[in-house]
Order: structure tokens, then sequence, then C-alpha cells
């Protein structure tokens, strides 16, 4: 963003990267698929790069409010100093506190999730599907991310995004409103789980694993590492493929 | 005369009573912190048609919508006979409606029947999916003996209610075809005239059979008024309010606190002043803390579970239980405002609702996912409550697990929550 900027240059859209997205391994794949499709439709983007920082979500979710604040503020005074309009986010954590909570603090942006990007560029006929991995045929489940689903509504999106490459799309028993969280929000995902009788994410991939789904297409980082963790457990890594959204689009446009 | 009269008493009674006790929640509701929820009223009186109203979120699970819609069209139409009831106890007449109405009289006596009919069918079910069918949703570690008897108390009453109304009536049919004192002709029983077969054929005795119903139904309306109050079944009336009240935002905003925007922006500006604010404490460690909203959810709950069911924390065996949240959250607030009328607004004892009612386990458990404030046919938001017990244990008492610490310490130093060097945020770009 910067060097655009210094360029004399403003990106159509702003990339937020986020924190698993910049540094998960898995994650680092799903970004690099973003990336993939924004320049193959012609979008002029920019990433923070190093000048990005956590959205706050996680220390919020657990209660820490300082610090959520103390990034949101620091996060909204980077993005309104390079004149920020519209950002889209490849996690959903990153979307709702953006979009939802930093508002109240003085960053107000159109933020969009890459799931509504892909759809948009679809509905505008820029995204096809062809070129690419053919999914025809193959049996997908979409697991809904709680903050993209419940938290937003986003339920049709990344739905859409899947219709298009002519697969068999079925969901779980659990989904949409009713969707199973994968165990990761609430800041969960940096703790141990409590004591329980089971995890949550293994709870959840059993829903999958019902539909005999080949594929499990998600929309979050989190979920991503709960999901993949869930179907290892189970040691089904040869029958389900746990993929983004994003990889699903940028694979079977041979990205 | 006399019995007008005392009849009169009872019922000024049972309206005393009722509002004092009304009175005394709505105090305790307005111990919590204030919350403004006055913004777009047109949008806020849709939420209550819809959901209150309407019902739309019942609908979830198709069998128990139905049966409880059968209770709630029945209780409400049902009232207008309460009101004649209400009105011939006062002032002595008999079916004071059927002249005005005519034809239409027969109609809605009639249909109050069907009514009566559905609400025992409903009951009934109600009561067989909890004492014999043992839904897995009415137990849990908060369905304890007084909850669970709550419940079966609540449909007891109304079985009692709905057949000393049906009874009555087959009573005053019988006292009509027999042509006896001012039994006019009114009415149509299409249910009552089944158990008319099995009442006596003595006019004195179907005189007192009907008068004693009459009052049994009366006097048992007025007592489960006042049992309203003490029980879940307050969600008959703050189910309206609650859902008026609803948070209108996405499910995933949450509120920023503005005590602490005042703190940070005084941290990153020393320019900024705070406006003077009264010491509050950051999130809640009691009921006092909490809005007067997340109380006022409390006292509309009625336990039905919904959202324990859907809450992922609770299917894999954790100790959290929404439902068990907002229990928690009115029997200390019940507590509190007892401890008020015995020794005055001062009242203060060693007990909160964090620790002595709901454990640091249970908050701990918690994914923020939003299946029960989803699951909540009245709009309750467990979630809140949930989120501002984990406010006060993080920022008052510094108290959040390790793990969760080694994070705050990460996102604070490096800007992420593990501990990678933000100088290292490109990286994936130059790897494949």
């Amino acid at each position: 963003m910067a060097e655009l900027v210094a360029a004399g240059k403003q990106p159509e859209i702003l990339f937020w990267v986020g924190c698993a997205g910049s540094f998960d391994e898995r994650a680092q794949k799903i970004t690099r698929d973003i990336c993939k499709i924004l320049q193959h439709v012609g979008l002029s983007y920019a990433v923070l790069g190093t000048e990005e920082s956590c959205t706050g979500d996680p220390a919020k979710r657990s209660g820490n409010e300082f610090l959520f604040q103390m990034q949101a503020m620091a996060n909204i005074q980077v993005l309104n100093g390079y004149n920020v309009k519209k950002i889209v986010t490849g996690c959903p954590h990153c979307f709702n506190t953006i979009k939802n909570e930093y508002p109240g603090l003085g960053g107000t942006y159109e933020v969009i999730h890459h799931t509504q990007l892909i759809q948009q560029l679809i509905d505008e006929g820029k995204l096809k599907a062809e070129g690419g991995e053919s999914f025809k045929g193959k049996k997908i489940t979409y697991h809904d991310p709680c903050y993209l689903g419940r938290a937003n509504g986003v339920y049709e999106a990344p739905r859409k995004a899947l219709e298009i490459l002519d697969t068999e799309l079925v969901e779980m028993k659990r989904c949409k409103s009713n969707g199973l969280c994968c165990g990761a929000g609430g800041g969960q995902m940096f703790k141990e789980p409590v004591k329980g009788t089971k995890d949550i994410n293994i709870e959840r991939i059993g829903d999958a694993i019902e539909t005999h789904a080949q594929v499990v297409a998600a929309a979050c980082p989190f979920c991503m590492t709960m999901l993949s963790d869930g179907v290892k457990y189970f040691e089904k890594e040869k029958e389900i493929q746990v993929l983004d959204i994003a990889e699903i689009t940028a694979r079977a446009n041979g990205l | 005369m006399i019995s007008q009269a005392l009849f009169i008493i009872i019922l000024a009674a049972a309206i005393y009573l009722f509002s004092k006790n009304v009175g005394k929640i709505r105090r305790n509701i307005l111990l919590g912190r204030p919350a403004d929820r006055s913004d777009n009223p047109a949008l806020r009186w849709k939420t209550m048609a819809k959901i209150a109203l309407g019902q739309t979120k019942m609908v979830k699970r198709p069998v128990a919508a139905i049966l409880h819609f059968f209770i709630y069209v029945g209780f409400i139409i049902i009232n207008i006979e309460v009101l004649e009831i209400l009105i011939d106890g006062v002032f002595g007449t008999h079916r004071i409606f059927s002249a005005p109405l005519g034809g239409l009289y027969n109609v809605l006596i009639g249909s109050f029947e069907v009514l009566a009919l559905l609400v025992l069918i409903a009951c009934i079910g109600f009561l067989s999916r909890r004492n014999i069918v043992h839904l897995k949703r009415f137990s849990g570690v908060e369905m304890t003996t007084w909850p669970k008897s709550d419940a079966n108390y609540i449909l007891i009453i109304e079985i009692l209610l709905m057949t000393a109304f049906l009874t009555m009536n087959a009573a005053d049919g019988k006292l009509q075809a027999l042509g006896v004192g001012h039994y006019i002709h009114a009415g149509g029983f299409p249910i009552s005239s089944f158990l008319a077969l099995l009442l006596p054929d003595s006019a004195n005795a179907l005189e007192m059979i009907e008068r004693g119903c009459w009052w049994f139904h009366i006097v048992g309306i007025l007592a489960f008024l006042n049992y309203l109050p003490y029980s879940k079944h307050f969600h008959i009336l703050l189910a309206f309010p609650n859902t008026y009240y609803s948070n209108l935002n996405p499910k995933g905003k949450f509120e920023n606190m503005p005590s602490v925007t005042n703190e940070v922006k005084a941290m990153l500006d020393p320019s900024f002043t705070p406006p003077a604010a009264e010491i509050s404490r950051f999130g809640a460690k009691d009921v006092t803390d909490l809005t007067w909203k997340n109380l006022m959810e409390a006292y509309t709950c009625t336990e039905c579970g919904r959202c324990t069911s859907a809450c992922p924390a609770n299917q894999t065996g954790k100790l959290l239980s929404p439902r068990k949240i907002m229990m928690d959250t009115r029997d200390r607030i019940t507590e509190v405002g007892k401890g008020i009328d015995a020794q005055g607004k001062d009242f203060k004892d060693d007990k909160s609702l964090l620790d002595n009612y709901i454990s640091r386990e249970e908050i701990w458990a918690c994914t923020t996912c939003n299946a029960c404030a989803e699951a909540c046919p009245v709009n309750i938001n467990p979630l809140e409550i949930i989120v501002e017990l984990r406010q006060f244990i993080v920022m008052e008492e510094s108290q959040a697990p390790a793990s969760l610490n080694n994070m705050f310490g990460n996102v604070e130093n490096n800007g992420a929550p593990w501990k990678y060097s933000n100088a290292d945020r490109l990286n994936w770009a130059k790897t494949e």
C-alpha cells in the first residue's frame, strides 16, 4: 500500500490479509489464492504488509476491551491515513470486526469478505469456473463460519461460489443459521479447550462425514485449522479435503 | 350480593398483589446499568410483532411450535371469555355478552371450547415430553427440582383451568336445556356437550357444578396471574417488551465500551481529556454491573433450553449452558432484590454472580458463536453476559487463563495472536 501511494496511485480495494493469512502456513496458501483471483479479474488491490496489525478480535471476544480498542485505533489511523474506502478480508473475524466495530471508533469502510467478492465477480461475469480443475459431480459441503453466517447473515455468497462449479452441493444437518461452530471462536483458538467429553471440531467434522462429501468448503482460516484437525482425527485425509472457497475458485479457474 | 362483594375483594387483592410483584421485578430490572435501546421504534415494533406476536422463531422446532401455538392462541382468545366472567362477577350478571352479541356469541363460545380442547391436548403433549419422553432439552445441571416442578405446575394449572371451563359450560348447557332460572339460551357447546353426558340431571347439582367451576376457573386464573412473577411463565408478558428492546445490530457486533474508548484516546493523545464519568468497574462481576436489558432477559427466559441444545460447548460435554447463565442471573437479581426489600437500597452481601453462581470454567468454554442468541425464540442473548463477565475477569482482575494472556501479549507486542515478528507479515508473498 505504501508503495502504491508513494507512486501516486490509489488501489480499488485493500486486501486485509489477517494474522492467520499472514503467518499460518495453511492459510498463507489461501491468501495467495485470493491474490491470484484479484489479479485474474484485473482488480487493482494493495495489502498493508507490515503496517497491518491484528484487528483485536480475539482480544475483544476474550474480554480484553483495552487491547482491542488500542489495536482498532492504531489500525484505523493507518487505514484512514491511506484514505481506504473499500476492504476485502480473508477472514470472517477481521470482516466482522472492521465492518461492525470499527465505525464506532472512527473507521468507516465498505467491508466485504472474500466469498462476497467472489460472488460479486461471478454475478458480474468476470469470474467463471473454467480452465482449471473440474469439480463436476463431486460432493461438496460448506461449513458456515459463525462470524460470517450468524454474526452477519452471509449465507448465500459462499454457496453461490460453489454452485457455479456444477458440483453436488450437500448440506450438513446443522447448517446456515443452525450451523455448528468449529470451536475456534471467542479466543478458543489460542487456548486449550475446556474439559468436556469431546472437542467441538470433532463433533463438527462428524456432521461433514455424514454427508459423504469429498470436499469440505471453508471460508475462515480458523475453521480451516479446526476442520483439518478433525479430518486428521478420523484419519480421513484421503477421502476428505478441506479447502477454502478461494482455493476452490482458484483451482477451478486454473490459477 | 355477597358473592359479588367476595368477587370484588378477591379481584382487587389479586390485582394489588400482582402489581406489587411486577413493580418489584421492574425495580430489579432497573438496577442494571443503562443501555440505550430507544432508536428505530418502527423496526422495534416490527421485530416485536414478528417474533413475540408472530412467534416466527418458534417454528424451527415444529412440534413444540404447534403445541405452543395452541396454548398461546387459546390463552389470548379465551381472555374474551375471562373479560365476560369478570364483568359477570362484578355485576352479578350471567353471560352478559350473549344479548348484545346474539348469534356471534354462540360462535365465540364454540370457538373457545375448541381452543380449550386444543390447549388441553397441547398441555398433555408438553407434560409427556417432559415427564415420559424425557426430552434431553429439559434436563441439565440447571434443571433442578424447582425449574422442573415450575414447568409441570404451569401445565397442570392450565389443564385444570381448561377442564373447569369446559365443565362449567357443560353444566350451563344442561341447565339451559332444563330451562332453569337465569340460565338463558346462550352459547354453542361443541365440546362440552360431550362432557354433559357425564353430569347429573338434577338442577341443584348442576347449578352447584356450574357455580363451582365458574369460581374455580376465575379464582384459578387470578391465582395463576399471581404465580407468574415467581415463575418462568412470566415470559408471556415480558416476551413483548423483551423483543421490542432487541439488539438490532448484526449479532457479530459487540459493544465498544465507551469508558475504555476514553482511556485509550487519552493514552494515544495526551491533549485529550476524557469526560468525567462515574467510576464503575469494567465488565460485570455481579448482576448490577449488567445492563437492564440483560436483567430483563433473565426475567423473560422460560427455560426452554433451545440455547443450550444449540451450544457447541454444551453439546461436547462442557459445563457451559447458556440457559444456566440466564437462570443464574435471574436467581441472583431476585436475591439482590429480596436483600433490598429487607435491608434497604444499600444492601450488600458477600456474594456475586461470578463465582457464586456462574463459574469461570463455564465462562471460558464459550466460543462466542451466537448459536444461543440465534436459537432463542424471544431474542435473549446469553453471550452478552458471558462477555461482560470475561471483561471483569480480564480487565479488573487480570485473571485470564495463561494461554489467553500469552495471546494478549503477542497481540500487544507483535500485532498478531501468535509469536511471530511483525516484520515477517509479508512472508506469504515470498514463498510459493
